[in-house]
């Protein structure tokens, strides 16, 4: 098979290029590692090249949130380069390594963020068969590479040698470190649905999405993602007021640059991984799956601009939050996590499992879905009377000791 | 070939952070070394299609138990005197200890030297099903609660982990005004 252009323009919107070209190719030692690194180089450089998109987003609608009209001035009407110009100042700023900083940990952290960031990339499904690697324990690795990038932060706080930054890393680490449990627990609904932790079978498995089967499993997900990610309301770890700027004050130039740049390529792939695992991924009501008569894949297509339209929305969503809503305190924050987002979550990992087993086998999807939503509703309804009754509980302590107060003033007086 | 050559880079890899955390006078460092040393051992399991071991080897280890450790050494106040010796007085006996148990394992593995995949003559190993490696997991998970295999072990281990943290409660539970 000789390399035709035609044919190769057509594996682009085909999205199967990798397989075009190992058959142009043949089967040589040299092609699978050269095609392979091939697709790495894609992956990264797609999730460092998406972050100028998201920053010009950011900026433009928490402008919209605030009455403002956001960049407008770099790159025509809409500012659209303005990324571009914030990035070369960055670049050509000094890059300053303060006194007294441990050198090895203070140069590695950004580095090891933005790596850790990229690498998760691996797993995510962008279309039909377009996936870095299928791997059977691809939420599972999601979750341990996550957890890696606990320890950069500890690393740029430890090693700044400054009293906010590392403030900032222990809050950082005691933050992540928690949200990580009810995170962890609510993916495991899914993974229950799915009957595994490959992302790729995890999309295929959402006949229905899974937003709608376990929603209350999604919005916890998605609170304790946005914990991981320390993005408001969650953003206690570099609160201006209280900390100055959290892990990486002491960072200049383009190292600072690249923590801002691991936040917001994790920031995305959250989104992506939320996409991923409830909103059905690049599937769009079967539409994914059309081939055209002459055996054209153009569902491919379809199901990554399905993927990048439900992925953005889920991220313009994150910009609204960050936009409305104020920040917690640190101890509502411990409280709001250990005391009510895993005990929730267990219960609906317990009920889910339960359930599903309940089930006779060869069930029919939509029948599968309303059972687990009627049942997830019911767990929903149930922790909404806890909270009432506990909360009427604290009122009325609260009145009887103000009354006894006002009649111990009353017979001062 | 080339895996072989991986293989042994990252053994190499492991044994020498594992020789940074014991010779390195800043305990800091060392624990850092130490986390890479777990990296190195996840990086093994990779190579050993083992992914679900070195997954857990990623969470457990350096997401969770270095950060514990990293914590300790923060809390400890001399850590950064780097003067002192990381070596105590019994280097003899660790020696002795460590060279036995290499004994044993050279010796184990010298047992089932029919069994090496090298070469690719008569004898050699087959190469391993791809469907025993995918469908591992899942194995994993179904022995786990099977109690033709590993259930007893596993909910023994439960338990243990159960009572460890309602310890931890108990020990960090605020004193009430009577008991102090």
């Amino acid at each position: 098979m000789s390399f035709s252009f035609l044919e190769f323009l057509k594996s682009l919107v085909e999205l199967t290029t990798g397989t075009y070209l190992r058959q142009v190719w043949g089967a040589k030692p040299w092609v699978d590692p050269t095609l392979d690194a091939i697709g790495v180089i894609l992956v990264a450089t797609f999730g460092l090249l998406i972050v100028l998109v998201l920053i010009w987003l950011e900026r433009k609608v928490i402008a919209r949130f605030q009455d403002r009209i956001g960049p407008n001035r770099v790159g025509g009407k809409y500012g659209l380069l303005q990324p571009v110009a914030d990035a070369l100042k960055l670049l050509t700023k000094e890059i300053i390594t303060p006194s007294g900083a441990d050198k090895w940990a203070y140069n590695l952290a950004p580095f090891l963020i933005v790596i850790t960031a990229l690498m998760m990339w691996a797993v995510m499904p962008f279309a039909p068969g377009v996936v870095g690697v299928d791997l059977n324990v691809g939420l599972f690795y999601v979750l341990a590479i996550s957890s890696v990038s606990v320890v950069t932060v500890l690393l740029a706080g430890w090693g700044s040698n400054n009293k906010y930054a590392l403030l900032g890393a222990f809050r950082a680490v005691a933050q992540m470190v928690s949200y990580e449990v009810p995170m962890i627990l609510s993916l495991l609904i899914p993974i229950i649905l799915a009957r595994s932790m490959s992302s790729v079978d995890i999309v295929k498995a959402q006949t229905v999405p899974f937003a709608i089967v376990v929603p209350i499993s999604a919005l916890i997900f998605f609170i304790s993602s946005l914990a991981e990610m320390g993005r408001t309301p969650f953003d206690l770890l570099e609160a201006e007021s209280e900390i100055v700027a959290g892990f990486h004050i002491e960072y200049s130039g383009m190292k600072f640059a690249m923590f801002m740049l691991a936040e917001y390529i994790s920031a995305l792939f959250m989104s992506g991984l939320f996409t991923t695992v409830f909103l059905g991924g690049y599937r769009f009501f079967g539409l994914e799956m059309i081939k055209t008569a002459s055996g054209f894949a153009l569902g491919n297509l379809i199901g990554l601009i399905a993927f990048f339209v439900k992925m953005f929305v889920v991220f313009v969503v994150l910009v609204w939050i960050r936009g409305t809503l104020p920040r917690f305190r640190i101890d509502q924050m411990m409280d709001f996590n250990w005391k009510f987002l895993v005990p929730l979550s267990l219960a609906l990992i317990l009920v889910a499992a339960l359930v599903d087993k309940a089930l006779p086998v060869g069930v029919n999807d939509w029948t599968r879905a309303g059972v687990h939503l009627v049942s997830n509703v019911v767990v929903g309804a149930v922790t909404l009377e806890i909270l009432r009754r506990n909360g009427r509980k604290q009122r009325t302590a609260h009145e009887e000791v103000r009354e006894n107060a006002d009649i111990e003033t009353a017979a001062a007086h | 070939m080339i895996e072989q050559i991986i293989f042994i880079v990252i053994s190499l890899f492991t044994l020498m952070m594992g020789w940074i955390v014991v010779s390195n006078n800043n305990l800091f460092h060392a624990a850092l070394a130490l986390m890479a040393s777990f990296l190195g051992v996840a990086g093994l399991y990779v190579m050993l299609d083992a992914g679900f071991l070195a997954m857990a080897q990623l969470l457990v280890y350096i997401g969770a138990i270095s950060i514990l450790i990293i914590f300790a050494i923060m809390l400890t106040r001399r850590m950064m005197q780097t003067e002192e010796s990381p070596f105590n007085s019994q280097p003899g006996l660790a020696g002795i200890t460590a060279v036995s148990v290499f004994a044993v394992i050279a010796f184990i593995f010298w047992q089932m030297r029919e069994f090496w995949p090298l070469g690719a003559g008569e004898g050699a190993m087959p190469p391993a099903d791809k469907s025993i490696i995918l469908g591992s997991v899942a194995k994993l998970g179904e022995y786990f609660v099977s109690p033709d295999a590993f259930v007893l072990p596993f909910e023994v281990a439960s338990v243990m982990l159960l009572a460890a943290l309602i310890g931890s409660i108990w020990v960090a539970w605020p004193k009430t005004e009577d008991e102090s």
